[in-house]
């Protein structure tokens, strides 16, 4: 693929760094969402009546001067825009760096590189998988594998997870996530050019820890109670 | 001391090449890695063999000119050049494997040489600046803090050797075009040129096919100079400036 020719009329907003920022920008759009997301879920520990409360007031929000559901419209919205940004840029990205290291060493050791973000790409798609069904599970579905009710948020949160291999693969999404936003929140700072020092870079992988631990720790802890029984009807 | 040697072999830049197995023996510790390639060669001559060719000049660590990919690490096992590279670094015994630098953008030419040209283009369209010529102009003229001027110098320890592409999953030039932004963006003087120079030269580095950055850090671990990481996020940011400013 080399050339002997130089770029002219160059356009900055053409380039991958500007795919990369795309990447960064929607990512952190992603990063705040599941941080309110999973702060909400713990309302299932406060019980049935304050669960389901909290799901209707999240479709109230802004009424009168909003119709019914039209903030979680607009944050929808936002959110789809999001993912299909991410998702475009990354299989942008991915074939790019295909083309540009087609063939494998022999041998290849990684030296610095972290699990996390080695597993950016697979982990991308299975965190994309799982979103299918968990929207399908929750919202546009409402599927009980239980066969109980699905008109009744907190009963279905509880009849889900008190199927083990529902919580199974939840708790295997919630480590995939962990792992994606782990790498993703420091990729996104360096990207977006703000890990200039030794000292802003430790303070990025340390944001990295914390924000990996706290959301994927959070959501995790509503499906392993309610396994455990102490979430219940 | 004795040693396995597995090396990628190919005739010429179209040719199919594959790895090709060699004992050696009467290595000294002492060497340095290129003298034991050049035994290997002096070995193959002997029996009548093409000897392996492979690039290097200065064999002091510091033109960039040497390359290898060593047991999956680019420049072997230590943070050098393989030119500085001693086997020492290695057992009696040991099997090693040596590779070219593989990316699309750095085309084998024979055996262990690869074309590295993309690089002179990257600096060719940007890397630079711009000053008048004539007698030396007064040093204190231009002041430069101090922390800015060290950070630029070690950027500008970078010699382009290509092992940051090497060492990437992606074959990106991230750290090299980084090394060169930092180290000219840093300076009074590479300011009138700064935006411009770094619209230009990350068009020039994706134009030639090298892949985007996923801030893994493998390149940084890979550089026989010891360039941070800090550098891709002073490329990046300096690229977003240049997005505002239009370029």
């Amino acid at each position: 693929m080399a050339t002997t020719d130089l770029v002219k009329g160059v356009r900055t907003t053409r380039s991958t760094i500007a795919l990369k920022l795309l990447m960064a920008a929607s990512g952190i759009v992603f990063i705040l969402f599941v941080l309110v997301h999973m702060y909400g879920n713990l309302k299932a520990f406060a019980g049935h009546d304050a669960y389901n409360e909290y799901a209707e007031h999240i479709r109230t929000i802004g009424t009168p001067i909003l119709p019914r559901t039209g903030a979680l419209w607009v944050l929808r919205v936002m959110l789809i825009v999001s993912l299909v940004a991410h998702v475009a840029a990354a299989v942008a990205l991915w074939q790019r760096a295909s083309k540009a290291r087609p063939v494998r060493y022999e041998v290849k050791r990684n030296l610095s590189s972290s699990l996390s973000s080695r597993t950016m790409r697979w982990g991308g798609i299975t965190l994309l998988l799982f979103i299918i069904w968990h929207l399908i599970n929750f919202t546009i579905g409402k599927v009980n594998v239980s066969g109980g009710a699905t008109n009744d948020p907190y009963n279905l949160l509880v009849d889900s997870f008190d199927t083990w291999w529902l919580t199974v693969i939840y708790l295997i999404a919630m480590l995939a996530l962990g792992l994606h936003l782990h790498h993703g929140t420091f990729s996104a700072l360096q990207t977006l050019g703000l890990t200039n020092t030794l000292t802003s870079r430790t303070r990025a992988r340390v944001l990295g820890w914390t924000v990996a631990i706290v959301i994927a720790g959070g959501f995790s802890l509503v499906p392993l109670f309610t396994l455990f029984g102490v979430i219940d009807k | 001391m004795k040693l396995t040697l597995k090396i990628w072999r190919q005739a010429d830049a179209s040719a199919a090449g594959a790895m090709h197995t060699y004992e050696l023996d009467g290595v000294s510790s002492d060497m340095s890695f290129l003298e034991m390639l050049d035994l290997l060669n002096e070995q193959l001559l002997t029996s009548g063999e093409e000897p392996v060719a492979f690039d290097s000049d200065c064999r002091e660590g510091i033109c960039g000119m040497c390359s290898l990919m060593i047991n999956g690490q680019a420049h072997g096992p230590e943070v050098t050049t393989t030119c500085q590279l001693h086997m020492r670094s290695f057992t009696d015994g040991d099997t090693i494997t040596i590779e070219p630098w593989r990316a699309s953008s750095f085309p084998v030419l024979k055996d262990l040489v690869v074309d590295r040209t993309a690089f002179d283009r990257i600096i060719q369209n940007g890397g630079y600046i711009s000053a008048n010529t004539g007698s030396a102009p007064e040093a204190n003229s231009v002041p430069a803090p101090r922390d800015k001027a060290m950070r630029s110098f070690n950027a500008a320890t970078c010699i382009g050797c290509g092992a940051c592409v090497a060492a990437c999953p992606n074959g990106s030039a991230s750290l090299f075009l980084g090394a060169k932004i930092t180290h000219l963006g840093e300076l009074p003087q590479g300011q009138p040129e700064r935006y411009s120079r770094v619209a230009s030269m990350v068009a020039q580095h994706d134009h030639e096919g090298f892949g985007g950055c996923t801030n893994i850090g493998e390149c940084a671990a890979a550089c026989p100079k010891e360039i941070p990481l800090d550098v891709i996020s002073q490329l990046n940011r300096d690229l977003r400036t240049a997005i505002k400013q239009g370029f």
